[in-house]
Protein backbone atom coordinates (compact mmCIF):
# COMPACT_ATOMS: atom_id res chain seq x y z
CA UNK A 1 0.00 0.00 0.00
CA UNK A 2 1.60 3.09 -1.16
CA UNK A 3 1.23 5.65 1.61
CA UNK A 4 2.34 9.04 1.72
CA UNK A 5 2.54 10.73 5.04
CA UNK A 6 0.28 14.11 5.31
CA UNK A 7 1.20 16.41 8.34
CA UNK A 8 -1.76 19.22 8.56
CA UNK A 9 -0.05 23.04 9.54
CA UNK A 10 -1.18 23.74 12.82
CA UNK A 11 -2.53 27.21 10.60
CA UNK A 12 -5.23 24.86 8.49
CA UNK A 13 -6.28 23.26 11.72
CA UNK A 14 -6.73 26.62 13.72
CA UNK A 15 -8.62 27.66 10.73
CA UNK A 16 -10.69 24.82 10.40
CA UNK A 17 -11.59 25.91 14.50
CA UNK A 18 -12.62 29.41 13.39
CA UNK A 19 -15.14 28.55 11.29
CA UNK A 20 -16.08 26.00 13.73
CA UNK A 21 -17.18 28.61 16.45
CA UNK A 22 -18.35 30.98 13.47
CA UNK A 23 -20.83 28.26 12.42
CA UNK A 24 -21.38 27.73 16.21
CA UNK A 25 -22.18 31.63 16.54
CA UNK A 26 -24.26 31.09 13.33
CA UNK A 27 -26.65 28.30 14.34
CA UNK A 28 -27.53 30.04 18.15
CA UNK A 29 -28.33 33.20 16.30
CA UNK A 30 -30.53 31.82 13.45
CA UNK A 31 -32.16 29.44 16.30
CA UNK A 32 -33.32 32.52 18.58
CA UNK A 33 -35.85 33.51 15.34
CA UNK A 34 -39.41 31.56 15.68
CA UNK A 35 -38.83 30.25 11.86
CA UNK A 36 -41.11 26.97 12.97
CA UNK A 37 -39.39 23.29 11.57
CA UNK A 38 -36.96 25.45 9.40
CA UNK A 39 -35.38 26.28 12.62
CA UNK A 40 -34.82 22.33 13.23
CA UNK A 41 -33.41 21.95 9.20
CA UNK A 42 -31.38 24.59 9.44
CA UNK A 43 -29.87 23.66 12.76
CA UNK A 44 -29.28 20.11 11.56
CA UNK A 45 -27.78 21.45 8.47
CA UNK A 46 -25.25 23.41 10.34
CA UNK A 47 -24.03 20.69 12.86
CA UNK A 48 -23.53 18.64 9.76
CA UNK A 49 -21.62 21.06 8.18
CA UNK A 50 -19.29 21.47 11.28
CA UNK A 51 -19.07 17.32 11.86
CA UNK A 52 -18.09 17.43 7.85
CA UNK A 53 -15.40 20.13 9.04
CA UNK A 54 -14.45 17.94 11.94
CA UNK A 55 -14.34 14.62 10.42
CA UNK A 56 -12.78 15.70 6.70
CA UNK A 57 -9.83 17.98 8.43
CA UNK A 58 -9.71 17.23 12.53
CA UNK A 59 -10.08 13.78 11.86
CA UNK A 60 -7.79 13.49 8.51
CA UNK A 61 -10.10 11.93 6.62
CA UNK A 62 -9.94 14.80 4.11
CA UNK A 63 -5.99 12.74 3.67
CA UNK A 64 -7.22 9.09 3.85
CA UNK A 65 -7.61 6.20 1.58
CA UNK A 66 -10.47 5.95 -0.72
CA UNK A 67 -11.69 2.60 1.41
CA UNK A 68 -11.89 4.48 4.31
CA UNK A 69 -14.66 7.56 3.28
CA UNK A 70 -16.21 4.44 1.12
CA UNK A 71 -16.98 2.59 4.74
CA UNK A 72 -18.10 5.99 6.21
CA UNK A 73 -20.67 6.42 3.61
CA UNK A 74 -21.68 2.99 4.33
CA UNK A 75 -22.22 3.50 7.50
CA UNK A 76 -24.07 7.02 7.43
CA UNK A 77 -26.24 5.51 4.39
CA UNK A 78 -27.22 2.82 7.55
CA UNK A 79 -27.82 5.46 10.22
CA UNK A 80 -30.16 6.94 7.07
CA UNK A 81 -32.02 4.38 6.66
CA UNK A 82 -32.82 3.01 9.74
CA UNK A 83 -34.26 7.01 10.89
CA UNK A 84 -35.95 7.06 7.32
CA UNK A 85 -37.32 3.18 8.18
CA UNK A 86 -38.40 4.18 11.43
CA UNK A 87 -40.10 7.96 10.63
CA UNK A 88 -41.73 6.08 8.04
CA UNK A 89 -43.34 3.58 10.69
CA UNK A 90 -44.00 6.25 12.85
CA UNK A 91 -45.84 8.95 10.54
CA UNK A 92 -47.88 6.27 8.47
CA UNK A 93 -48.45 3.77 11.49
CA UNK B 1 11.57 1.36 11.28
CA UNK B 2 13.95 -1.50 12.00
CA UNK B 3 11.94 -3.74 14.10
CA UNK B 4 8.54 -3.98 14.10
CA UNK B 5 6.72 -2.47 11.15
CA UNK B 6 3.77 -1.49 12.50
CA UNK B 7 0.21 -1.37 10.53
CA UNK B 8 -0.46 1.92 10.75
CA UNK B 9 -3.22 1.33 8.57
CA UNK B 10 -4.44 -1.53 9.99
CA UNK B 11 -4.81 0.15 13.31
CA UNK B 12 -6.42 3.14 11.74
CA UNK B 13 -9.01 0.63 9.57
CA UNK B 14 -9.77 -0.89 12.51
CA UNK B 15 -10.26 2.60 14.85
CA UNK B 16 -12.65 3.91 12.36
CA UNK B 17 -15.05 0.90 12.40
CA UNK B 18 -15.05 1.07 15.85
CA UNK B 19 -16.18 4.57 15.54
CA UNK B 20 -19.02 3.47 13.29
CA UNK B 21 -20.61 1.39 15.71
CA UNK B 22 -20.36 4.37 17.94
CA UNK B 23 -21.91 6.72 15.68
CA UNK B 24 -25.08 4.37 15.27
CA UNK B 25 -25.35 3.82 19.37
CA UNK B 26 -25.42 7.59 19.47
CA UNK B 27 -27.66 7.30 16.43
CA UNK B 28 -30.18 5.46 18.11
CA UNK B 29 -30.54 7.67 20.91
CA UNK B 30 -30.84 10.40 18.54
CA UNK B 31 -33.85 8.30 17.21
CA UNK B 32 -35.11 7.90 20.56
CA UNK B 33 -35.36 12.00 20.61
CA UNK B 34 -36.90 12.47 17.11
CA UNK B 35 -39.42 10.28 17.28
CA UNK B 36 -40.30 11.25 20.87
CA UNK B 37 -39.94 15.12 19.79
CA UNK B 38 -42.96 14.28 16.73
CA UNK B 39 -45.06 12.72 19.72
CA UNK B 40 -44.53 15.53 22.43
CA UNK B 41 -43.27 18.49 20.92
CA UNK B 42 -44.93 20.73 23.60
CA UNK B 43 -43.79 18.95 26.30
CA UNK B 44 -40.04 18.56 24.72
CA UNK B 45 -40.15 22.21 23.69
CA UNK B 46 -40.84 23.06 27.83
CA UNK B 47 -38.55 21.15 28.92
CA UNK B 48 -35.57 22.65 26.57
CA UNK B 49 -36.45 26.05 28.10
CA UNK B 50 -35.46 24.60 30.87
CA UNK B 51 -31.69 24.01 29.56
CA UNK B 52 -29.29 26.46 30.28
CA UNK B 53 -28.11 28.21 26.89
CA UNK B 54 -25.13 29.65 28.40
CA UNK B 55 -23.70 26.21 29.96
CA UNK B 56 -24.34 24.46 26.20
CA UNK B 57 -22.71 27.00 24.23
CA UNK B 58 -19.34 27.07 26.74
CA UNK B 59 -19.36 23.51 27.19
CA UNK B 60 -18.85 23.66 22.45
CA UNK B 61 -16.55 26.11 22.69
CA UNK B 62 -14.48 23.97 25.09
CA UNK B 63 -14.87 20.92 23.04
CA UNK B 64 -13.85 22.66 19.79
CA UNK B 65 -10.89 23.52 20.92
CA UNK B 66 -10.07 20.51 22.94
CA UNK B 67 -10.17 18.93 19.21
CA UNK B 68 -7.98 21.57 17.82
CA UNK B 69 -5.51 20.82 20.64
CA UNK B 70 -5.67 17.25 19.91
CA UNK B 71 -5.57 17.38 16.52
CA UNK B 72 -2.46 19.77 16.76
CA UNK B 73 -0.93 17.36 18.84
CA UNK B 74 -0.88 14.59 15.97
CA UNK B 75 0.61 17.73 13.72
CA UNK B 76 2.94 18.33 16.40
CA UNK B 77 4.68 14.48 17.38
CA UNK B 78 5.01 14.12 13.39
CA UNK B 79 6.93 16.94 13.67
CA UNK B 80 9.27 15.53 16.22
CA UNK B 81 8.43 18.05 18.72
CA UNK B 82 8.14 16.33 21.82
CA UNK B 83 7.63 19.25 24.40
CA UNK B 84 4.80 20.83 22.20
CA UNK B 85 2.48 17.52 22.06
CA UNK B 86 2.59 17.09 25.71
CA UNK B 87 1.70 20.87 26.33
CA UNK B 88 -1.42 20.11 23.64
CA UNK B 89 -2.44 17.03 25.28
CA UNK B 90 -2.62 18.53 28.42
CA UNK B 91 -4.44 21.21 27.23
CA UNK B 92 -7.48 18.33 25.48
CA UNK B 93 -7.62 17.03 29.16
CA UNK B 94 -7.41 20.29 30.63
CA UNK B 95 -10.53 20.92 28.42
CA UNK B 96 -12.22 17.70 29.01
CA UNK B 97 -12.04 18.45 32.86
CA UNK B 98 -13.70 22.10 32.10
CA UNK B 99 -16.36 20.41 30.22
CA UNK B 100 -16.54 18.00 32.84
CA UNK B 101 -17.36 20.39 35.64
CA UNK B 102 -19.76 22.45 33.57
CA UNK B 103 -21.68 19.21 33.18
CA UNK B 104 -21.35 18.62 37.06
CA UNK B 105 -22.74 22.38 37.52
CA UNK B 106 -25.41 21.93 35.12
CA UNK B 107 -26.34 18.42 36.35
CA UNK B 108 -26.61 19.74 39.95
CA UNK B 109 -28.69 22.96 39.55
CA UNK B 110 -31.14 20.74 37.75
CA UNK B 111 -31.29 18.08 40.84
CA UNK B 112 -31.53 20.96 42.90
CA UNK B 113 -34.88 21.69 41.18
CA UNK B 114 -36.21 18.48 42.00
CA UNK B 115 -35.64 17.48 38.35
CA UNK B 116 -34.17 13.92 37.90
CA UNK B 117 -35.19 10.12 36.65
CA UNK B 118 -37.95 9.07 38.59
CA UNK B 119 -38.01 12.33 40.62
CA UNK B 120 -41.22 13.42 42.25
CA UNK B 121 -41.68 16.26 40.30
CA UNK B 122 -41.57 14.93 36.90
CA UNK B 123 -43.88 11.71 37.94
CA UNK B 124 -46.93 14.45 38.90
CA UNK B 125 -45.70 15.74 35.53
CA UNK B 126 -46.95 15.09 31.81
CA UNK B 127 -45.43 11.88 30.46
CA UNK B 128 -43.56 13.83 27.58
CA UNK B 129 -41.39 16.18 30.09
CA UNK B 130 -40.43 13.08 32.19
CA UNK B 131 -39.34 11.59 28.71
CA UNK B 132 -37.55 14.66 27.56
CA UNK B 133 -35.28 14.37 30.79
CA UNK B 134 -34.87 10.69 30.74
CA UNK B 135 -33.60 10.98 27.23
CA UNK B 136 -31.49 14.55 28.41
CA UNK B 137 -29.85 12.25 31.36
CA UNK B 138 -29.14 9.22 28.74
CA UNK B 139 -27.71 11.50 26.26
CA UNK B 140 -25.59 13.37 27.37
CA UNK B 141 -24.59 11.16 30.69
CA UNK B 142 -23.74 8.40 27.43
CA UNK B 143 -21.56 11.21 25.92
CA UNK B 144 -19.72 12.35 29.86
CA UNK B 145 -18.76 8.67 30.12
CA UNK B 146 -17.30 9.21 26.64
CA UNK B 147 -15.49 12.10 27.85
CA UNK B 148 -14.52 10.31 31.00
CA UNK B 149 -12.70 7.31 28.84
CA UNK B 150 -11.09 9.90 26.16
CA UNK B 151 -9.70 11.64 28.87
CA UNK B 152 -8.49 8.75 30.43
CA UNK B 153 -7.02 7.95 27.19
CA UNK B 154 -5.67 10.71 26.58
CA UNK B 155 -3.43 10.71 29.89
CA UNK B 156 -2.16 7.29 29.00
CA UNK B 157 -0.95 8.63 25.89
CA UNK B 158 0.94 11.22 27.35
CA UNK B 159 2.93 9.61 29.69
CA UNK B 160 3.54 6.80 26.37
CA UNK B 161 5.03 10.11 24.68
CA UNK B 162 6.61 11.37 27.59
CA UNK B 163 8.45 8.06 28.07
CA UNK B 164 9.24 8.30 24.30
CA UNK B 165 7.48 4.76 23.26
CA UNK B 166 5.22 6.97 21.11
CA UNK B 167 7.50 9.50 18.82
CA UNK B 168 7.30 10.97 15.11
CA UNK B 169 8.17 8.02 14.02
CA UNK B 170 5.78 5.78 15.64
CA UNK B 171 2.59 7.64 16.12
CA UNK B 172 -0.56 5.84 15.50
CA UNK B 173 -1.75 5.10 18.92
CA UNK B 174 -2.04 8.87 19.45
CA UNK B 175 -3.67 9.33 16.41
CA UNK B 176 -6.24 6.73 17.23
CA UNK B 177 -6.74 8.58 20.74
CA UNK B 178 -7.24 11.71 19.07
CA UNK B 179 -9.82 10.10 16.42
CA UNK B 180 -11.75 8.42 19.56
CA UNK B 181 -11.70 12.26 21.11
CA UNK B 182 -12.73 13.80 17.75
CA UNK B 183 -15.55 12.14 17.66
CA UNK B 184 -17.07 12.66 21.29
CA UNK B 185 -17.02 16.03 19.92
CA UNK B 186 -18.91 15.29 16.75
CA UNK B 187 -21.69 13.53 19.24
CA UNK B 188 -21.55 16.89 20.98
CA UNK B 189 -22.31 19.18 17.45
CA UNK B 190 -25.43 17.27 17.46
CA UNK B 191 -26.49 17.18 21.31
CA UNK B 192 -26.22 21.12 21.41
CA UNK B 193 -28.78 21.76 18.40
CA UNK B 194 -31.17 19.23 19.41
CA UNK B 195 -31.41 19.99 23.03
CA UNK B 196 -30.20 23.42 24.03
CA UNK B 197 -31.28 25.33 20.69
CA UNK B 198 -34.35 24.33 18.41
CA UNK B 199 -36.96 23.36 21.11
Amino acid sequence: MEHTEHILSYGKLTAVWVALLVLTAATIMVTRFELGVWKVWAALAIASVKSGLVIAFFMHMKYEPRLFRIILFVALFTLAGFIGGTFFDVLYR
Amino acid sequence: MSHAEKDSFGAKLGMWLFLFTEMLLFGGVFILYSVYLTRYPKEFGLGGHQLDLVFGATNTVVLLTSSLFAAMSVTAIKRGAKQLTLGLLSGTIGCALIFLFIKYLEWSAKFHHGIYPNSPKLIAGPPGESIFFSLYYLTTGLHGIHVIIGGILMTWTAVMVQKGMLNSADNVTLENVTLYWHLVDLVWIFIFPLYYLIL
